[in-house]
């Protein structure tokens, strides 16, 4: 019974700090003063001491524990005394850096530096004695007086080559990409221009079985709202009115949409959710995730990818590998920045290969061990082809075993692999003034594995 | 900005903060006041500008101001006197219309942490809390429990507290929360804030107002509320219903957390809870950030503790990606096999194989360990992917494959066949002592069963020279004097030769004694070696626990939802398990059993036989007497299956006393049928209370310790007593 006493008495941040990679002290705050500014040193000895395998999130340094999590590069500590809720904590910082990132337009080092003193004002609405007092946007608009730099000056014409979500969309046809990359506050003096940014962000993770058949299939989605407008009226979101929620349920009469789980933000009414599906919600500026929906174990479409390989050893020792990789999406999408890895068996050095066209690359990374096939670009309904061959001089006696599973990491822009779309966007009162509504769909993965 | 040494950095900012053209200029003189708190961020000292910063204080440019504030926070405590000199434009600033003006002041006059400022402090933190602007109130009642802090051997203020009990009516909700952890922390000594029904009812109403921030305090708080009747305790918890299924991580594991308290003695509600919270928890696993997902890890793992079929049926969301750091890969595999069922092992396997050519040698190790830990359940499965994988012909991999199999092989013996045909050829993979070192253990055990075992330990007895690890010569002296004993002939020769070397030329004391230890056994003659190394390979009727049984909640709840689950080799060391070279020595040295039975020999070690009357213990199930004996940390290390004769029990404990702990080793025997022939198949019989089993407790201590091993027996024989009598 002590225990529980105990462990609900306070559970505040003591110090919260910013270290770049190399571990240059960006920001430090010590909230309560309970322990000294030389553990930023102790934090980045420990946590630059760690092998691979050992968990990072939570170290100790006497009665203080460290908790960070790393975003843009950087680390973002927290230390408390008191055996904090780790959620909390870790929620906590990511919100942080989500906050840091709308104030200040991206999130790096350099975006850092250049706003110390805007961070620092931040902080100090956000964390009070080492209590989290608001993490909300539309509270610390008013209280946030530092203008944000911009490491360049924004225009929404300047068709800088980040992509979208940091891909490569040379033909894009929705708003270029760097137009949400721009502080929240830069809207109040720019007057006029009001923009919404609505994402529809699918991850999915996939493990195809060697005989072809379907293993495992996670999608986990979220819609994400970004807002740059300066009076934020009522927003209405219409979803497909197909969309389902669970495995009986099923509605209207084209292709279901269907997800396992759907959770909402606090701030979204769902009065005319299960009638219509519409979200209605007041957006704060900034960034918010708005709804977020996993599907797990069944996909409404078949997989983007196949793979087709052959591998043989022949006679000079060589390991050939002929992959054939078809790529089964509709023929006006396509899927971009493709990486193949596929990992080879140990002892190989060096590896000559036929690519079907000039824009793609491979190489050998002998790191990990793995060839990367990079495609910048490929359409649905196409088909490429690879020929690897490796020299290895000092095989093992199954090399055939060590090859593979081949892990695809791609985008794909303009949609989703659950069929999610948004019907309309909505905001009443009509904005005065031009404003923009910008809908972006894009599915990622970074997991797409197919067993050979 | 040129490279300069603090102190030439200092001056030059000194010069531009004194320079009036400067500071004429709001815009040059809030950039040079940047300048300075850069260099502050950045590590340099700047203390001696304070009486500078001290000027720009006085401004009506906020910003400056916070910058300003940032600086004197920092470096006060340095400059006391001087730091009563920002005093007065603190406190006038407190009288300021704008209400971001006056919390500003309001916060910093406290955050300055000078004791000696408190009397000036006081009269504007009063103010504060009557104010009409909610941001001056949260300021101003956090500025309380500051001020409480910093001189914590002042009387508390009654007012204020009372103050404070008030405001937690406050229409605003951070208001309300921070009057929480301000009267947390001023009645810290009183053990927090008092929390009754009129509170709790009122704060459970207003949680729908309040942020995630916000309610996780509430819910913490409220732990310690204690209701004072069934009904009201089912009407708290229909409340937080809604809460213990929050998208939000941080209020879902805060939810979880009071429902464990709140009904320790209700436990069909707290494994209700522990579904409800299956959808959330599987939902932070897949987060998008990574230490979100490995926090909602780790506390599975403790829910599993006491449900392990919780989440059976979604075990393909433990999966690694390939993209995964490889601690997060880790905690899935040790998910994965607590995981597997007949249903799922099949794919389970099949994708565990897959991470076991990772190119990470941590991952794959972890990988095989776990196919190896469910080989325990499912044997020719997991033997003949272990088997596959060492045809791979690779150090780490095989390494890891055979201190795997000498695992397996000691739980379940019926795969030493698999296990034997596999290890021959490879002694040329392995080069790591580990590896080495449990090939040597398994060639101990099973090698007349191995065709090549004398030549594979020729090889290591002609490089022992150059053999680095005592481990491994140890283990080989022990393996080479088995293999004696049971092939003498065609190892004789090499025997004399390592006996030779470990004795003349070895300079490791543990490893020559131990040559001379076998010289001399061997001196007594081959009856007396056979005796002394024959151990067993694996006790057939004593089958260590495999799966553990489920644990009460109360085990772990009170560590849920800390850092406690995070931290480093907090997952089970069971299920990552490496070398366990204790297995060896309790097999080769003597066989616990056998020293016990023959106490007559070893007089000093036994310390007390008895016998207790117990009609249950050797009928009841494994788990049932386990759960019992842990209720009384009694720890059971293994036992024979339960009407198997005769039926034995192992147990150890640490006995506390006088600031020190003390081991207590224990054996349960029951002779059953065999002793009392004429009461035979009277446990069968109807009426099996006619006559009470007698079970005789041995127990072992070292220093013997009179008082606590009576304590002990005497517990002991209150946890038999209490076993249900369990026929089948």
């Amino acid at each position: 019974m002590t225990k529980h006493f105990a462990s609900t008495i306070a559970a505040m941040i003591s110090q919260v700090f910013i270290l770049s990679s190399q571990g240059d002290h960006l920001i430090y705050k010590d909230f309560r003063g309970e322990a000294g500014s030389d553990v930023v040193g102790v934090f980045y000895e420990k946590v630059t001491a760690l092998t691979g395998d050992q968990p990072p999130v939570v170290m100790n340094h006497g009665d203080l524990h460290f908790v960070h999590v790393r975003q843009g590069g950087l680390y973002w500590v927290a230390t408390t005394t008191a055996d904090s809720s780790p959620f909390t904590l870790i929620e906590f910082l990511n919100r942080l850096a989500a906050l840091v990132k709308d104030y200040c337009g991206s999130l790096c080092e350099k975006s850092v530096q250049m706003n110390f003193a805007l961070i620092y004002e931040l902080l100090d609405e956000v964390v009070d004695y080492g209590y989290i007092q608001t993490t909300s946007s539309d509270v610390l608009k008013n209280f946030i007086q530092t203008e944000a730099v911009c490491s360049k000056p924004f225009s929404l014409f300047d068709l800088s080559n980040v992509g979208l979500f940091g891909a490569e969309t040379q033909q894009s046809k929705v708003a270029p990409s760097s137009a949400a990359t721009r502080p929240v506050q830069s809207s109040r003096e720019q007057g006029g221009k009001s923009e919404i940014f609505v994402d529809v962000i699918e991850r999915m993770s996939v493990v195809i079985g060697s005989n072809g058949v379907v293993m495992k299939a996670d999608v986990e989605g979220e819609i994400r709202v970004k807002c740059f407008m300066p009076s934020c009226s009522e927003m209405r979101i219409g979803l497909n009115e197909e969309f389902s929620i669970g495995k009986s349920q099923i509605r209207g009469y084209g292709a279901a949409v269907r997800v396992d789980e759907c959770s909402f933000h606090q701030a979204v009414r769902l009065d005319e959710f299960s009638s219509s599906r519409i979200l209605r919600l007041c957006p704060s500026p900034g960034e918010q995730t708005v709804m977020q929906y996993q599907l797990s174990d069944e996909l409404p479409s078949a997989p983007p990818f196949r793979l087709y390989p052959t591998i043989e050893r022949d006679s000079g020792g060589r390991l050939l590998m002929y992959l054939k990789l078809r790529c089964d999406l509709l023929p006006r999408s396509a899927a971009i920045n493709v990486c193949v890895t596929i990992p080879v068996p140990r002892g190989s050095v060096s590896v000559s290969q036929e690519l079907s066209s000039p824009d793609q690359s491979a190489e050998l990374k002998l790191q990990s061990r793995a060839i990367e096939w990079r495609i910048p670009r490929f359409p649905g309904g196409t088909q490429l082809s690879a020929l690897f061959k490796l020299e290895a001089p000092a095989l093992g006696p199954a090399p055939l075993m060590e090859v593979g599973p081949v892990v695809l990491a791609f985008e794909l822009p303009h949609l989703t692999v659950t069929g999610l779309q948004i019907r309309f966007l909505r905001l009443s009162p009509v904005q005065p003034g031009p404003s923009q509504r910008w809908i972006r769909y894009v599915t990622h993965s970074d997991s797409y594995v197919i067993r050979v | 900005m040129p490279y300069l040494g603090s102190e030439d950095t200092v001056r030059e900012l000194r010069r531009h903060l004194s320079n009036p053209n400067v500071q004429s200029d709001p815009l040059r003189y809030r950039s040079s006041i940047l300048k300075v708190i850069r260099a502050m961020s950045q590590g340099v000292d700047v203390a001696g500008l304070f009486s500078e910063m001290v000027k720009a204080c006085a401004t009506v440019d906020i910003v400056q101001k916070k910058l300003v504030y940032v600086f004197l926070c920092s470096y006060a405590t340095l400059n006391p006197e001087l730091s009563l000199l920002v005093i007065n434009t603190l406190r006038k600033d407190c009288q300021d219309p704008n209400p971001m003006v006056r919390s500003l002041a309001l916060r910093n006059m406290v955050n300055l942490r000078l004791p000696s400022l408190a009397e000036y402090v006081e009269q504007p933190l009063s103010a504060g809390l009557r104010d009409r602007a909610a941001c001056v109130r949260r300021v101003a009642v956090l500025g309380w429990a500051k001020l409480h802090n910093l001189q914590p051997a002042s009387e508390i203020d009654a007012a204020v507290v009372n103050e404070l009990y008030g405001l937690l009516r406050d229409p605003d909700p951070v208001v309300m929360v921070n009057c929480l952890r301000a009267l947390e922390e001023i009645l810290k000594e009183e053990g927090g804030m008092a929390i009754n029904k009129p509170i709790t009812h009122h704060l459970l109403n207003r949680l729908g107002q309040l942020d995630v921030w916000g309610q996780c305090e509430v819910l913490r708080v409220l732990q310690r509320y204690r209701p004072q009747s069934e009904s009201e305790l089912f009407d708290i918890l229909s409340l937080l219903d809604a809460s213990l299924v929050s998208p939000h991580p941080p209020v879902m594991a805060a939810t979880l957390s009071l429902f464990l308290v709140l009904c320790p003695d209700l436990p069909a509600v707290s494994f209700a809870a522990l579904e409800r919270v299956r959808g959330p928890l599987l939902a932070a696993c897949g987060s998008a950030s990574r230490e979100t997902r490995f926090t909602a890890l780790c506390h599975i793992q403790l829910l599993l503790r006491s449900l392990p079929g919780l989440m059976g049926a979604h075990y393909k969301r433990f999966f690694c990606g390939y993209a995964e750091p490889a601690y997060i890969k880790q905690r899935k595999m040790q998910v994965l096999v607590e995981l597997v069922n007949d249903d799922n092992v099949a794919m389970l396997l099949d994708e565990l194989r897959g991470y076991c050519t990772d190119v990470n040698a941590d991952t794959a190790q972890a990988a095989i360990s776990a196919i190896g830990r469910i080989g325990r359940s499912y044997s020719d499965q997991c033997l003949q992917i272990l088997t596959g994988l060492l045809g791979l012909q690779q150090e780490h991999i095989t390494s890891a494959v055979v201190q795997t199999m000498r695992d397996l092989v000691w739980v379940c013996p019926q795969c030493s066949d698999t296990v034997c045909s596999a290890l021959e050829g490879c002694e040329e993979t392995l080069q790591d002592s580990q590896g080495r070192q449990a090939l040597l253990w398994l060639l101990a055990v099973h090698g007349e069963r191995v065709r090549s075992a004398p030549y594979t330990l020729e090889g290591f007895i002609d490089g022992v020279r150059g053999e680095a690890s005592p481990g491994v010569k140890m283990e080989l002296l022990t393996t080479t004097m088995r293999l004696f004993v049971c092939r003498p002939a065609e190892t004789q020769d090499m025997l004399g030769r390592l006996l030779h070397h470990c004795i003349e030329e070895e300079t490791d004391m543990c490893v020559r004694d131990q040559a001379l230890l076998y010289y001399r056994l061997l001196r007594c003659g081959m009856e007396e070696t056979r005796r002394v190394l024959g151990g067993r390979r694996s006790e057939p009727s004593l089958g260590v626990l495999i799966g553990r049984p489920a644990e009460p909640i109360s085990q772990w709840a009170s560590s849920f939802n800390t850092l406690e689950p995070l931290k480093q080799g907090a997952g089970e060391t069971e299920t990552t398990g490496r070398a366990s070279p204790q297995h060896v020595t309790f097999d080769l040295d003597s066989d616990l059993s056998d020293t016990l039975n023959s106490g007559a020999e070893e007089l000093d070690y036994v310390c007390l036989e008895e016998r207790i009357r117990c009609p249950a213990v050797p009928h009841c199930s494994p788990q049932s007497l386990q759960a019992a004996m842990q209720l009384v940390n009694i720890q059971t290390l293994a036992f024979t299956a339960a009407h198997a004769s005769p039926w034995r029990v192992y147990l150890y404990t640490h006995a506390q006393q006088a600031a020190r702990s003390a081991l207590i080793l224990g054996q349960l025997l029951y002779a059953g049928e065999d002793e009392d022939e004429d009461e035979a198949g009277l446990s069968e019989g109807p009426s099996p209370r006619g006559r009470e089993e007698e079970v005789k407790v041995t127990l072992k201590q070292r220093p013997r310790d009179e008082k606590a091993l009576q304590g002990f027996l005497s517990i002991l024989t209150a946890v038999l007593h209490t076993l249900p009598f369990n026929t089948h």
